[in-house]
Formats: structure tokens, sequence, C-alpha cells
């Protein structure tokens, strides 16, 4: 059972972080040199366009006033429009919203069901030549850049062999088998980089749990190894494994962020570099506020899962 | 785990602070691991390339010629010909100085102002501690290349803008280390004698404990290059770190997309300089950790 003391103070911590997003999101367009109207329309917009859209932003009012009514907007689903097509931001972000999650869950799948056995099975024969392959491409699986790796995968799988398409999304009402194959490469980048991750700290975090006496012991009693791997090592290297894979959502939200323009998968990723690219400042502070909190609850389940886990756990 | 690891350097180091030894032993391990020796000379190559590169180049980088476009690898253009005919073995080369140059300045940002935050943090304690550290976990909560971008936005295209971006962006990791391992240092004994004979606070801070705890600090300055050197190449791919006609990795794979089906090279050799480059520097902090922390070698 989680310590309820625990629990609440999570939470609150992520209340606050979460307002803390709010400031930082809210402070892109003050940092923004100059006359963020005039930076978006351009030096050759006239100055009635330039004060119109000032006036649309909401920028001739003080700084606190903004804040303060974005974040009312913001309770109340509100992100603003678009300045380029004039949507709904909240709108466009609840249409992404699933293909990102879609590809960071398929990414994080993927991640785990190489990142997981290959990093046990290394730790239980350290320097083995598994271990030391394993070793190696995990060690080129962080260092290399997720987007070079989709070129790859595209220039490999889509241009040379035509087994899978190069880019775009199907979604999987219209035609499941189209979603999947779209689906393949842009997941297996994610994952690749998700699974080279994992894989390092799993070996590590299993190879710390080998060396406990208590390990040593059950070694002693004669049980069998599988039975000393599973039901000694595994159950207590499962808590170092789970904050793991808690750290790392972040390094894979940073990929799908990529690797979704490398594909053009219509997700927020996507959505946030075309926002920045047309000087789009609602749909940006949309969209990183948006992924930055789901980030913030995502890491807030992953610590409560971990005390469930683990019921020592206490607010540090 | 963060905070696991560096409580473990901050232990390794308790005593006064230490003299060259600690450094010289640390040099010596590192010296008998293989990986960190090729770590080295990667790195070494890569140094050597950015400071020579203008030298090492068998042509002007940016030199156009339009007659020899699409030039596949050959012994006069050992990595070919882009699209405008310019020679790729010598953009990659000249591209090393800006990937180098944008990730020392970047992690320099993140080091020493994130070193200081969490120096103040931890040495201070309570209410200066609370919010340094709530504001760290803030910028912590964006996804690094989220947060890279959304700077950018804000302070608009370019290399210049682009270390600034990326350095802001890791200023948490160093707070977090430096915070951790000053917890540690600060109940030392060194410290107490340092306090009872009249020291201030701001002697006690710089003159005996951030000596203790450079060796972490100095381990992520060199796992946080190879993050910064991605991050530039992802921002300089998605148009918005180095400007044309400057060449830059990330730069020159986006450039050269449009292009990869009929002429692979200029996806592949771009991206091996990338990869090599993150190696190298990933391989030389992995093996630091393990030199300057010995007892992390028995759980490898």
């Amino acid at each position: 059972m989680v310590n309820t003391r625990y629990l609440l103070q999570r939470l609150f911590t992520t209340i606050i972080v979460v307002f803390g997003i709010t400031f930082v999101v809210f402070m892109i367009i003050q940092l923004v040199p100059g006359d963020p109207a005039r930076v978006t329309l351009g030096v050759a917009a006239s100055e009635e366009n330039v004060a119109a859209l000032r006036e649309r932003l909401g920028l001739n009012r003080p700084v606190w006033e903004q804040y303060f009514s974005w974040i009312n907007g913001l309770l109340q689903g509100d992100m603003g429009n678009s300045l380029i097509t004039g949507q709904s931001v909240s709108e466009q972000i609840l249409q992404r919203l699933p293909a990102t999650l879609t590809l960071a869950g398929a990414g994080l799948i993927i991640g785990l069901l190489v990142g997981l056995p290959v990093g046990i099975l290394s730790a239980i024969k350290p320097h083995s030549p598994l271990d030391i392959t394993a070793s190696l491409l995990s060690q080129i699986g962080v260092s290399i850049p997720d987007f070079w790796l989709g070129i790859l995968l595209v220039l490999l799988f889509s241009l040379t062999l035509g087994w899978l398409p190069s880019q775009g999304y199907t979604p999987f009402r219209e035609d499941p088998v189209d979603w999947f194959m779209h689906l393949i490469l842009p997941a297996v980048t994610v994952g690749v980089i998700s699974g080279s991750i994992q894989t390092r700290f799993n070996r590590s975090a299993m190879l710390e749990v080998l060396h406990e006496d208590y390990v040593r012991t059950a070694r002693a009693k004669g049980l069998t190894e599988m039975i000393v791997i599973v039901k000694h090592a595994l159950r207590n290297a499962l808590i170092p494994i789970i904050t793991i894979l808690g750290l790392q959502l972040t390094a894979l939200l940073s990929a799908v962020v990529v690797v979704e323009v490398v594909f053009s998968w219509p997700g927020l990723g996507r959505l946030t570099l075309n926002a920045v690219l047309d000087r789009d400042y609602p749909l940006l502070q949309g969209t990183v506020f948006t992924i930055a909190t789901l980030l913030a609850f995502v890491n807030l389940g992953t610590d409560l899962l971990y005390a469930f886990i683990d019921p020592r756990i206490e607010y540090a | 785990m963060i905070e696991q690891s560096t409580k473990s350097f901050a232990i390794q180091q308790k005593g006064p602070p230490r003299s060259s030894s600690l450094w010289l032993d640390a040099l010596k391990r590192l010296q008998r691991q293989p990986l960190s020796i090729l770590s080295g000379a990667i790195v070494t190559i890569l140094i050597l390339t950015a400071i020579f590169g203008s030298m090492l180049s068998p042509y002007d980088p940016n030199n156009i010629d339009m007659g020899n476009r699409f030039a596949s690898p050959s012994m006069t253009h050992p990595f070919g010909t882009d699209d405008f005919g310019r020679d790729i073995l010598s953009r990659v080369i000249v591209g090393a100085r800006v990937s180098l140059m944008v990730g020392l300045i970047a992690v320099g940002i993140s080091a020493i102002v994130g070193s200081f935050f969490g120096l103040l943090a931890g040495y201070t304690g309570r209410v200066i501690d609370e919010v340094i550290m709530r504001a760290m976990d803030i910028l912590f909560a964006f996804p690094a290349i989220l947060l890279a971008i959304a700077i950018m936005a804000a302070l608009g295209r370019g290399v210049g803008n682009a270390m600034i971006a990326i350095g802001i962006v890791y200023i948490p990791i160093f707070a977090r280390i430096a915070r951790g391992s000053v917890l540690t240092v600060r109940e030392e004994e060194f410290v107490e004698a340092a306090r009872a004979i009249g020291s201030t606070d701001s002697r006690i801070m710089y003159k005996h404990i951030f000596p203790n705890i450079l060796s972490p600090i100095i381990v992520e300055i060199t796992l946080s290059l190879s993050f910064a050197i991605l991050a530039e190449a992802a921002l300089s791919f998605f148009g918005l770190g180095t400007q044309p006609p400057d060449p830059s990795w990330g730069r020159m794979l986006s450039e050269g997309r449009a292009y990869f089906q009929q002429s692979a090279w200029l996806a592949i050799f771009p991206g091996l300089a990338i990869m090599l480059t993150v190696l190298g520097f990933n391989l030389l902090g992995d093996g630091l950790r393990d030199a300057l922390d010995p007892r992390l070698k028995n759980v490898k």
C-alpha cells in the first residue's frame, strides 16, 4: 500500500512543477527579442496588422495580466487559436495527441522487449560474448542520433527494399494493417534508443543485485540458478528497473519529438516544430505545455508505482 | 539515480582537499582501460580536426562546383560531393569545429551555472535549497530537445542561440549533481575545521567544498558533451541551429535529405561523424567515472 503522506507530497510537488511549467511556457513569448507581433508577421507587415495581432495576443496588457489570462484559459481548456490556421490550439492538440501516444507507447514496448531480457542476460553472464555484443550495441544505440537512425532505416527498408512506407500515418480505424505498417519504422527508431538506454541500466541494476548477500545465501542453500535469478534477484532488481523506466521516459519523449519530424508523423512533436518555424506562438505554448505536463504526470505515476512495489519509499 | 551516483563519488572523497594524486591515480586507471584509450583517441582526433580543420580539408567546404554534383566517393572526393558539388569530406572536417564549439560552450554554460546553483543550494539548505531545486525540477520536467526548441523559438535561429538553448537545458543536471555531492562533503571534518577558524561561507564553498565535488562534475561534463553535440545536430537538422552556408553535421543531413535515395553518401558520412563523436565522449565519460570511482568497477 502506498504511504498516503508520500502520495500527497508527491502530488503537491507535481502541481508545483505543472505550475512552474506554465510559467516557463508563458515566458517563451516574453523572451522574443523586440515585438513578438512584428517578429511573427515580418518586417513587411503594415503597422495596422501588427497592432491588430498585438491586440489579439493580448500583448498590450501588463505581463502579469497576460499570464493570469492565459492560465485562466488553460483551466477552461482554452489555449487560444493558431495564428496561421485560426483553429483552436486545444482541438489541434487533441487531434494529434493519440498519434504521439501511439508512437511513444510502441517505442517503449520495443525498448522493454529488447532492454529487459538483454540487460538481464548480460548481467547473468558478464563478460560473455553476449554481454560484450550487447554492451557494444547499446553503446552505439545511445550514441546514434535518432533522426539519423530514422533516415538509415528509411533508406534501407523503404527506398531500397520497398518493404515499408517511408513516412505518413493512417488512422487505426481506417485501415489497421496500413496503420501498423506506417508505425513500424518510427517505433523501431524510438525503440532502439529506448532499448539501448534500458539495456545499460538494467544490466547494472541486475549486476548489483546479483552481488548481494541474499543471492549468495540462496545459491548456498542449493537453489537452482533459475530460481535464484527469478525469485531472488529479479524481484529485487525490479525496483531500480522501474525507476530507470520512469527516468528514461523524458529521453523517450525527446526521441518521439524528433522521430515524428523525420517520418512526417502527425503528432505533437511535428506540430511543435511547425509552430516554431511559423512563429505560431499560441500553438507552440500549447504543445510544449501539453507534452511537459503529460510527462510530469507520467513521472508521478512511475513514482507511485515505485512506492507501491517498495513500501519503504518515503518522500525525501 | 543521479543523486546515488554523486553520493558514491562524494563518499570516495572523504578527507581534506585532495592533491593531484587522485587525478594521477585516475589517469593511471584510465590508461588501463582499452575502451578509454580508444575513446581518448577519438576525442583527440576530433579536437585536432576542430582546431586544424581548415588546414586539413582538401577543398574549400563552401566551394560550389555545379559540374561535379552528386559525385560518388572516389580518390578525388573520398566522401563524394553534395547537390552543389561541394566536397563532403571538407564539410565534415570543418563541421567538427561547429559541433565541438557548440558542445563546449553549451556544456560550459550548464556546468558553471548549474554547479553554482547546486553548490549554493546544497551548502545553504532550507529555503534557498528548496527554491533552487524546485526551479531545477521544473526545467527538468521538459524533454530536453523540446525545451531547446522552445527556447530557440524565443531567441531565434542561429548557432549562438543554439548554444544558449542547449546550455539552459542541461543546467538542472549539474545543479543536482553538485548539490548531491555538497550534501555529503559539507559534513566533513575539514569543512568544520574551516568554519572553526572563522572562514567565511563563500570561502568554505569555493576553497574547501568545490574542489572536492569536482570529479563528478568533470565526468558529467564529458557525458553532457555528447548530449549537447546530439542536440545541436538535431536543432541544425530542423533548420534552427547552424545556418547556411556554414557546414554542420546536422545541417548537412537536413540539406541532403531530398537526395538520399540517389546519393546515400550524403546521409552516411555526416551521420557517422556525429555518432563516432558522441560514442567517443560517452566512452570517455564512462571510463572517467570508473577511474575516479574504482568501487563502481566491481559491479561492472
